[in-house]
């Protein structure tokens, strides 16, 4: 318990995916525009990485080692995370159209963001159980979502100032991000496995 | 400038620099940046597997159905990326262990799906090779320049864990940790990006 407990703080404050180990950093900077949109991603993506985690978990242990086909792990994990997000996006326009409506343009984005295949080989690399892994799915995507919208919320009010023309556009948003992760380092250190 | 292979070996080193221009390929950039042999390490396995790939996707393009074509292109992208990852793991164990988890996760490198999706899908395979091994070799540039700039002040070092490792300063000086953490990273990064912005300008390359 007090693990889970642990990995959860770690991987939300302490080990921010995106600040602290730059996973995920292409929809940081491509849909933190806007607030709305940064709430529709992060909601996607704890979603998709929860659910992604589970299935590969049970994949790698009840597929892959039993099989003796590790080496195809990467092929495989790709493979699942590509059909899942699609499984989720047939599922969800029949389920819950409001749901969809609200996440539905993001979906087809998350096969890209490295964060998802990330955490799915992590989990397997650090040996986590299937539980561990679970919550360390909830917490990087939870993580993920909290600096996304920490970001959307700067950058909001960044429309609204002058920056200088140099750094219009992607440079202001990577200095941003480079001040929002000096703020987080002060939680470094603060727990540790 | 006819020539259309020299062309697309140019474009993807300069007008369309996957770092610097496109802004793709973040999260390796960013993280792995902290030396300039991790950078090079990475910059030579994306060129191997961007050409590859560019290849593979050019030549079997005819035969891969419009619907099914980005799964058919990750499992191409996924198998060059093993072979690559075995090769590193076989080879050069401690660079394999520097890069980390950023090995695997070339695969879900946009600049490679990027370029199988706008360049290799729709052209011949001999200007898809140049294709590749210019936004390969492009993408290498950029990594190089961050990961320069990140070791001199970061580490006070220059190619060090190499035989050619140089100390530039005296053995007084404090290295500036700040660019070698994650914080540094995205400063340096918005800094470069904000001065290839006033090159390019001068230069009137857009």
């Amino acid at each position: 318990m007090e693990k889970l407990i642990s990995i959860l703080f770690i991987y939300i404050l302490v080990d921010n995916f995106v600040l602290q180990r730059f996973f995920g950093i292409c929809p940081f900077l491509g849909v933190s525009r806007k607030m709305e949109t940064a709430m529709g991603m992060g909601m996607a993506v704890v979603f998709v990485i929860t659910l992604a985690t589970l299935v590969t978990w049970l994949i790698h242990y009840y597929v892959l080692v039993p099989l003796g086909l590790v080496f195809l792990q990467l092929v495989t994990f790709i493979l699942v995370i590509a059909g899942l997000v699609q499984l989720v996006e047939t599922f969800l326009r029949k389920a819950s159209p409001t749901l969809y409506q609200g996440l539905g343009i993001y979906l087809p984005l998350i096969t890209t963001n490295c964060a998802v295949l990330a955490v799915a080989l992590l989990a397997v690399r650090q040996e986590f159980s299937l539980l561990e892994s679970v919550v360390f799915g909830i917490a990087a995507s939870l993580g993920f979502w909290m600096a996304l919208v920490i970001m959307s919320g700067i950058r909001e009010r960044l429309d609204l100032t002058r920056v200088p023309e140099a750094l219009q556009g992607t440079a202001i948003t990577l200095i941003t991000a480079g001040i929002l992760s000096l703020a987080f380092m002060g939680f470094k250190g603060m727990l540790t496995f | 400038m006819d020539n259309p292979y020299l062309a697309d070996i140019t474009r993807g080193i300069f007008k369309e620099n996957p770092i610097f221009r496109l802004v793709l390929g973040m999260c390796p950039t960013l993280a792995i940046t902290v030396l300039i042999k991790n950078g090079l390490g990475m910059g030579l396995a994306v060129i191997a597997v961007l050409t590859c790939s560019n290849v593979v996707v050019s030549s079997l393009r005819r035969y891969i159905p419009e619907q099914v074509r980005i799964p058919c292109y990750i499992v191409i992208i996924a198998t060059f990326v093993t072979i690559i990852e075995m090769v590193l793991q076989a080879y050069v164990p401690a660079l394999y262990a520097a890069l980390g988890v950023f090995v695997p996760l070339i695969v879900v490198n946009c600049i490679i799906l990027g370029r199988a999706e706008a360049f290799a899908g729709k052209q011949p395979v001999l200007r898809s090779l140049c294709d590749g091994i210019g936004s390969g070799v492009g993408f290498t540039l950029g990594l190089l320049l961050l990961s320069v700039v990140r070791e001199i002040f970061g580490s006070g070092t220059f190619l060090a864990e190499t035989n050619y490792a140089v100390q530039l300063f005296g053995p007084n000086f404090e290295p500036m940790r700040i660019f070698a953490q994650p914080a540094g990273a995205f400063i340096v990064l918005g800094l470069l990006l904000a001065l290839t912005n006033i090159v390019f300008k001068r230069l009137q390359i857009d």
